[in-house]
């Protein structure tokens, strides 16, 4: 059970890096998915490219550019900083993308109402169309938050002391057959952890039904 | 400008090791996806054994990271014995990965096939084998597209994960290059646009077809 205490170290730092970069993400896709869907056409090409070019590079490559290529006078990022911001600056660019299929699934018909009521575009964005555009979304989201959990993982290879950088840590002092324990249990663990999140997207997914249809 | 030419500079050592991520990519979506349709097979068969079997692989390869099953591969069965090359445990790494992703793919889209194209071939009295292949298989195949294009271009961004385990590949190339001149800013910005040149077209044909089938269905 050592090899179970020892990748359990790194327990922490997983959850902090996924919940940092994901709360990174949700604040950064709400404007970014109104610039995807502005009607202004220079906003929506250059929301696009930032998009499209972010998700285009793999996550690996934006933690080492962050972490070795920026040097501003004598600042430099730490590793968990790195990690953070890189995550943050990928999520950002794939919940846009999901928040933005919400925003455009919900029926033309909504928004030409709220203006034919007479409502505030503000109210309208609120009241109207973010609530429903979210409950369109809620499963994704949810979708994306496991795949940020394992994304997270590829923050040891800029030394972040997560979870898989201690099986690593562990598999490197064993070298008999116990070493291949902590690889097994680190896999095991991502897969339970992601388990939570499917459950509750569930039930906030059937609770918001009800409330629809109730 | 003074990038501009380094970079050529660079290009030579950056394109072969582009070319290991691509061949990496290459051969562990060839083999993944056909894995994956006999692993979609597996999950909805009827034989209890043979589903959980099925769905052990495939809620493996998506739920562990894809690093992880690299780890696994290259560090942890060398201590079984069973010991690869860096590339070869990418690519068996990758595969499963590709594997699980397209199974459930081409699961939901031989799901989609309507019943009563199986019913109407059971009528016509074609074998189990005529009706899978030549009948639910090309019309469930279709609708699975644009997702399996997705998987490629999620596997062929996964292969600068190889950089862990020592692959030469274009990450690897990068990082070696930026560790001999520190210029790890410029050359990280080059290796992110090389796989942005690949992966960015990629995604917009991939939006293309989706479109496309939504027209049509």
């Amino acid at each position: 059970m050592d090899a179970l205490s020892a990748v359990l170290q790194g327990l922490p730092m997983t959850l902090g890096l996924t919940l940092s970069a994901f709360a990174i993400g949700i604040v950064g896709a709400v404007p970014l998915a109104l610039g995807l869907s502005s009607s202004n056409l220079p906003v929506r090409l250059a929301s696009r490219l930032f998009v499209d070019l972010v998700r285009g590079v793999p996550i690996i490559v934006w933690l080492f550019l962050l972490k070795f290529g920026i040097q501003i006078g004598t600042f430099k990022f730490n590793p968990v900083g790195a990690a953070i911001v890189g995550l943050g600056i990928v999520s950002v660019a794939y919940l846009a993308e999901i928040l933005r299929g919400g925003l455009q699934s919900v029926p033309r018909g909504q928004g030409e109402a709220s203006h034919a009521l007479g409502l505030a575009p503000a109210d309208t964005f609120y009241g109207v169309l973010a609530p429903q555009a979210f409950r369109i979304v809620s499963p994704s989201i949810a979708t994306y938050l496991t795949g940020l959990l394992k994304d997270s993982s590829i923050a040891s290879t800029i030394i972040v002391t997560e979870m898989v950088f201690q099986s690593q840590a562990f598999a490197r002092q064993h070298p008999t057959v116990e070493g291949i324990l902590p690889y097994i249990i680190v896999g095991v663990l991502y897969i339970v952890l992601s388990l939570p999140v499917a459950y509750l997207s569930r039930r906030l997914d059937s609770r918001m039904r009800k409330a629809i249809y109730a | 400008m003074t990038w501009l030419t380094e970079w050529v500079g660079y290009l030579p050592q950056m394109m072969s090791g582009l070319g290991v991520s691509l061949l990496i990519a290459g051969i562990s979506i060839l083999f993944g996806y056909p894995l994956g349709l006999g692993l979609s097979l597996m999950v909805t068969a009827k034989n209890l054994a043979v589903r959980t079997l099925g769905l052990a692989v495939v809620e493996i390869g998506r739920g562990a990271p894809a690093l992880v099953i690299l780890y696994l591969f290259y560090y942890g069965l060398p201590k079984f014995g069973i010991a690869f090359e860096s590339v070869t445990a990418a690519c068996l790494a990758l595969t499963w990965n590709s594997a699980a992703y397209s199974s459930e793919i081409m699961r939901a889209g031989l799901q989609s096939v309507a019943r009563g194209q199986q019913e109407a071939s059971n009528a016509l009295g074609l074998s189990q084998r005529v009706t899978f292949f030549r009948v639910i298989m090309p019309q469930g195949m279709r609708s699975a597209i644009p997702g399996l294009m997705g998987v490629a271009i999620q596997v062929f961004q996964g292969t600068s994960l190889a950089y862990g385990i020592a692959v030469p590949e274009l990450m690897k190339t990068a990082y070696n290059i930026g560790s001999q001149d520190f210029n790890y800013l410029q050359i990280f910005t080059l290796a992110g646009l090389c796989y942005a040149v690949i992966s960015m077209p990629a995604t917009w044909i991939t939006v293309f077809f989706e479109k496309r089938m939504a027209r049509h269905t």
